[in-house]
């Protein structure tokens, strides 16, 4: 009855929906946000450990959201530790363009990390459900705002 | 014209040809077959019947200009069928008279309307009022403005586990001296619990308290005699009754709105300005500030007639009957979990199924052409009371069938065995 769903559901998502990494609040972090999609109710913490040297040692998240939000944000963890914070806004800038636009539209962000890039487009797929955007990006926006210091956000 | 009698069969086939939309595929693609359109989100809005498609084209083509307005031939054509819708609602629930019908242009409008007139007139510091938890947003929002402004109590009525309004705990509220007003949904919009309005009414005339009913959902599932019930106030809205958007409706008691100053100001509801004073029309015009929903207001009176040529009661009876079918269905799922179960409840079956989101549920489902909400159904605080961050939520209409409610839970199954 699905089968065309296939592109969105990918296993890898599915996986990752059922049993995400780096999940729950680490007791160690010196960076968090708060993000909700209110337009479904996802709320999620995203909590960030930061290095010496500038780069993420430890991402962790909790909260409760779709499969396609909690693959998202268990992706997301995934790829973002040992990146600088400029390399981890250049992946969300990517990521951005990959769920909202087509290819030959995407901006420029900075160097990107080919192996991550190549990790996240499993996502791509939700480019053709506009209301389901959101839900990919959630993760990463939060994110953003635990690094800029915003403890808030949401995607509206 | 339509012919129909009240007490013809119910041939919902039949009645599906007057629903244009019905007819058409969804996700249709080159290569790719369309799916024949399961229409249940009508809780949020449901689908327009030629009737009233026509109605509101002939209008702009043959009849149209503003209201109450002009001299001109037009305009007295316009001003009488405007008005007709007026007769027509005050019929629809039974009010004692058409000044009692007071136009908005949504049911939104109207409980800002009161929370704003009656409520900012006839509240102050103190004063409480009783809400359910299981009100939409624009029944909370309105009020808590009005908190914001002149420091109002609100009190919350719970529900019992099926979703069922708790009346003991309504009558222990309800013994605080200072209730000024209970404002209560008639139909749950998520959990389809129809709530026991004249009970309710009397309890709330009992403890010296005025009654409004949210019948935003109730309306287009039952018949309702705001009379019989006892209401102060009821408010309704148009796009859920097969009507337009833009057009809702404000039952209020003739002494209770007479008792209220206008709540927006503008043209059409004054009776002489000048800069030193501006005296106001009559009730209802008094409330209808600026050139109202004309268009609407014949599309929505077009509804009226054809739901009555139909019969709120056969409407009822065949909603029911679905109701009945659909919830045996569902429950038979593993894993699924109905949320509202109360014994007296509208076509609206909220749920959740384990391991799976909601967001995934409606995603999935549409792709075989089931449109169902998922969400919070603007009722976020309901959704903390079952512990649940959203629901999934089908909501029948007089024109949708068993096959349908086959269909549902044929695409319910087929996504609990995706996730699996």
């Amino acid at each position: 009855m699905f089968d065309d769903l296939r592109d969105l559901y990918q296993e890898v998502i599915l996986d990752h929906g059922k049993h995400p990494r780096n999940f729950g609040k680490p007791e160690a972090f010196n960076r968090m946000a708060r993000g909700e999609n209110p337009l479904c109710g996802d709320k999620i913490n995203i909590y960030l450990m930061i290095g010496p040297d500038g780069r993420v040692i430890e991402a962790h998240f909790d909260g409760r959201g779709c499969a396609i939000s909690q693959a998202s944000a268990s992706l997301m963890t995934e790829t973002l530790k040992g990146k600088t914070e400029a390399e981890a806004e250049a992946l969300f800038g990517h990521f951005h363009d990959m769920c909202t636009k087509d290819d030959h539209e995407h901006t420029d962000h900075g160097p990107l990390d080919p192996e991550a890039v190549e990790r996240l487009d499993v996502l791509a797929g939700v480019r053709e459900f506009p209301m389901r955007v959101k839900c990919a990006t959630l993760a990463w926006h939060t994110m953003h705002a635990a690094l800029s210091g915003d403890e808030k956000t949401t995607t509206e | 014209m339509d012919t129909r009698l009240t007490n013809a069969p119910y041939d919902v086939e039949k009645i599906r040809q007057d629903f244009p939309i019905l007819t058409r595929l969804v996700h249709e693609k080159p290569g790719r077959p369309g799916k024949p359109l399961v229409y249940l989100d009508n809780a949020a809005s449901a689908q327009k019947p030629r009737a009233v498609i026509d109605a509101m084209a002939n209008f702009m083509a043959h009849d149209y200009s503003n209201v109450h307005r002009g001299v001109h031939y037009l305009s007295q054509v316009a001003t009488t069928l405007y008005e007709a819708t007026r007769v027509k609602t005050a019929t629809f629930l039974n009010a004692p008279s058409p000044d009692t019908i007071v136009f908005t242009r949504s049911a939104t409008e109207a409980f800002n309307l009161v929370a704003s007139s009656w409520g900012g007139t006839h509240l102050k510091a103190g004063d409480e009022i009783i809400l359910s938890v299981m009100e939409h947003h624009a029944n909370i929002v309105p009020w808590q403005l009005l908190r914001g402004r002149t420091g109002i109590v609100i009190k919350v009525a719970p529900v019992l586990d099926d979703g069922t309004l708790d009346l003991d705990a309504l009558a222990d509220l309800l013994k605080s001296p200072k209730v000024k007003l209970v404002s209560i949904t008639h139909g749950s919009n998520v959990l389809g619990t129809v709530t026991p309005a004249a009970e309710i009414a009397r309890m709330a005339h009992a403890a010296g308290a005025k009654v409004l009913f949210d019948g935003s959902q109730a309306a287009v599932h039952m018949p309702v005699d705001v009379q019989a019930i006892d209401a102060d106030f009821y408010i309704m809205t148009g796009h859920k009754l097969y009507g337009p958007t833009g057009f809702g409706v404000l039952y209020g008691k003739a002494d209770i709105l007479e008792s209220m100053p206008p709540y927006q100001g503008g043209g059409d509801m004054i009776q002489t300005v000048t800069f030193e004073e501006t005296t106001f029309r009559e009730v209802p015009h008094r409330f209808e500030a600026g050139t109202p929903p004309i268009v609407e207001g014949i599309g929505f009176g077009a509804a009226i007639d054809y739901v009555t040529a139909l019969g709120m009661g056969a409407i009822h009876a065949h909603e029911q009957r679905l109701l009945a079918y659909a919830t045996e269905k569902l429950r038979a799922i593993d894993g699924l979990r109905l949320i509202g179960t109360s014994p007296t409840k509208a076509a609206i079956l909220s749920f959740t199924i384990e391991g799976v989101h909601p967001h995934d549920i409606g995603t999935l489902v549409d792709r075989a052409g089931v449109a169902v909400r998922v969400g919070r159904h603007c009722a976020e605080p309901l959704m903390d009371r079952f512990g649940v961050g959203a629901t999934a939520r089908a909501s029948f209409a007089l024109y949708n069938t068993e096959a349908e409610a086959d269909a549902l839970v044929d695409a319910v199954r087929a996504v609990r065995e995706f996730f699996n």
